[in-house]
């Protein structure tokens, strides 16, 4: 809110993440820029650390050095109050929707609007059913169980509990995964006319070529622990790092060119 | 903006105008349902209504459900309604939950005599099917067990050791201790109430007959149940939860002789051990409070240890632990298949795996106790 508009909503610097006690060193001096209201697109190769750079930002992986802020805070200094804050602020969507498998839909998608807001029953169920319906879901999912589910199903279902409670900043961890080409495509338009009503800051890792080139604003790169590049789609196609040129112009990426 | 949202009313004649201010977001949802419910508790009588949003400061799902459920109810009074101020970027939203249909109530079940006898009935039926599921599993195991008897390069040698490890190995230590310890008491407490008579000497045959014939067996089995069953069922339930058990199947392979079979001969083999462990370290724990406590020396202790009990005792003990051990290896694995697909699933078969495997323990401990008391041991 106290944000210039253009101002970066997550803000990385020098981050280093280490396993195994210093055994492998998955992020080594990692900074990147996520600015308010756009769609970042995060690729790299499987195994680069794309998930790892997005447990660290949310607090989930502890980091060796290197500073993180989201929202102007800076997460490694705050305070267990700020942090919640903060927490209240983003919604995240897990590779595998990380839905509770013992809670129904209705009750997955109030969890967080419990938690935090005191209203009643009446509207909690109203919002429920506008979610599910913001998602593409019908309003006769919701008294079913994750496991009753299929797995686009699911994926809608998380990104409806991600966003319960409105947030400002939405992560998606390989949201197409798993999904039809044209439930991938469906998705990718329902973040995008999220983004677009909400006014949401999406940072999704992916690898659906798709979804790059039609949904995110900029796309980061990751490569030996380092963001080895950010920009358009048409920088990227134009750049020169092997990697990318082997990623943005193989037999796949010529696919969804033409 | 200071600080909370507002919704201000102004009538004129038989027109209403609301003027809605301030950040309409989630954050603020308590306070807005409440300007939002007075309105529409008011009950206005207004034949045109206007909304004027454009000094909402933000606004977001919730902010734009609660517009679009005011102008709801007033429409229901039959007045004109008119929403000005809506910028092109929050059109877009309020359009989005105009879409909401009306709510479906939540399936909550009434409590009725019917419904709770209709659970009574259910409950019962299901000690059917668990007697049902037992003669499957045993079955199974059965049909298994002669699969492995042919073709003898099927059996899973590992699996039975690394389940040995489990089961049995690092169960000693605690099976020791707890075992040890119910020796001392069951010694210091015969000891104590013996003394009256004089009797104290008898401590040893109490001790001998009790540790040898039912404590250590029955004691060691219901700790294998808690230990082990559970264990079983959980790591069969998650497995069937992520269709691992599925994947085994269409590899050609059969659950129970890759699974189960290892696991209810790893326990067939690691009960008995352990109940020999236990009845040792049991005599020994007695053995002690007798000699400290109650002054039989080690020498005396023995002697008429040798006296009060015969082979009988230890074997009849010996013999109920393999059975025991089936028991609770299948209970335990009919429970871990019955898992589905929640984490709440599974912890309802882990607790049943557990309660069930004590129950039938405690059973066919009675049932053996008929049958050594019919042929006169």
């Amino acid at each position: 809110m106290a944000n210039p508009p253009d101002d970066a909503i997550i803000r990385v610097r020098d981050l280093t993440v280490e396993f195994g006690g210093g055994k492998t060193r998955v992020l080594n001096g990692l900074n990147l820029d996520v600015k308010r209201g756009e769609v970042l697109g995060f690729v790299g190769p499987s195994g680069a650390g794309k998930s790892v750079l997005m447990r660290t930002i949310i607090g989930l992986v502890p980091r060796l050095a290197g500073d993180i802020e989201v929202f102007g805070v800076d997460l490694g200094s705050a305070d267990s109050d700020a942090r919640r804050a903060v927490e209240r602020r983003w919604g995240i969507l897990f590779q595998h929707g990380a839905l509770f498998s013992s809670l129904s839909v209705r009750q997955n998608i109030q969890f967080p609007v419990r938690e935090y807001l005191k209203v009643s029953e009446r509207l909690l169920d109203e919002i429920t059913i506008a979610k599910l319906g913001m998602v593409g879901l019908k309003p006769e999912v919701a008294d079913r169980y994750p496991s009753e589910l299929s797995g686009g199903m699911i994926k809608r279902v998380a990104l409806a509990r991600a966003l319960a409670l409105d947030p400002e900043l939405v992560f998606l961890d390989e949201p197409t995964s798993g999904l039809d080409p044209i439930g991938a495509g469906d998705f990718d338009d329902l973040v995008m006319t999220l983004q677009r009503t909400l006014g949401l800051t999406v940072f999704m890792v992916t690898h659906d070529l798709d979804s790059l080139y039609t949904a995110c604003d900029r796309i980061a790169v990751l490569g030996d622990g380092k963001v080895i590049a950010v920009g358009s789609i048409e920088e990227m196609r134009a750049s020169q790092h092997p990697w990318l040129k082997s990623y943005f112009h193989g037999k796949r990426a010529r696919a969804v060119v033409t | 903006m200071n600080g909370g949202p507002a919704l201000e009313r102004m009538t004129q004649g038989d027109a209403l105008a609301l003027y809605a201010s301030g950040p309409w977001t989630a954050r603020y949802a308590p306070d807005l349902e409440v300007l939002v419910g007075d309105i529409e508790k008011m009950n206005s009588q207004s034949k045109r209504v206007l909304i004027d949003v454009s000094k909402v400061a933000k606004l977001d799902t919730f902010g734009a459900w609660l517009i679009e459920r005011l102008s709801r109810s007033l429409a229901l009074t039959g007045a004109e309604l008119r929403i000005a101020g809506l910028s092109a970027n929050y059109s877009t939203l309020v359009d989005e939950v105009r879409r909401v249909k009306e709510t479906p109530p939540p399936d909550r079940e009434p409590v009725t005599v019917k419904a709770t006898l209709e659970r009574i009935g259910r409950s019962v039926a299901q000690i059917g099917d668990t007697l049902i599921g037992i003669i499957d599993m045993t079955g199974a195991l059965l049909f298994a067990l002669w699969t492995v008897v042919r073709h003898p390069t099927r059996f899973r040698l590992t699996s039975v050791v690394h389940h040995l490890e489990q089961v049995c190995w690092r169960a000693v230590p605690i099976v020791v201790l707890i075992t040890f310890l119910i020796g001392c008491i069951i010694a210091q407490q015969g000891l104590f109430h013996f003394r009256r008579f004089g009797a104290d000497v008898f401590v040893v045959d109490m001790l001998g007959v009790l540790v040898l014939r039912e404590i250590g067996v029955l004691l060691v089995a219901i700790m294998v149940a808690g230990r082990s069953g559970s264990a079983y069922t959980a790591e069969l339930g998650s497995m069937k939860m992520r269709e691992e058990i599925d994947a085994l199947r269409t590899m050609g392979f059969d659950p129970i002789e890759v699974l189960v079979l290892p696991r209810i001969i790893a326990l067939v083999i690691g009960l008995p051990a352990l109940t020999f462990l236990g009845a040792m370290a049991a005599l020994y724990g007695g053995g002690l409070v007798a000699w400290l406590y109650g002054g039989v020396e080690p020498e005396a202790f023995l002697l008429r240890l040798r006296d009060a009990i015969s082979i009988d005792h230890f074997m009849i003990g010996m013999v109920k632990a393999p059975f025991m051990a089936i028991v609770i290896g299948i209970v335990a694995c009919v429970e871990g298949m019955l898992v589905r697909g929640s984490a709440e699933s599974l912890g309802q078969h882990t607790t049943a795996s557990v309660v069930k495997g004590i129950f039938f323990v405690i059973v066919m401990d009675g049932i053996f106790a008929i049958f050594f008391a019919s042929i006169g041991k």
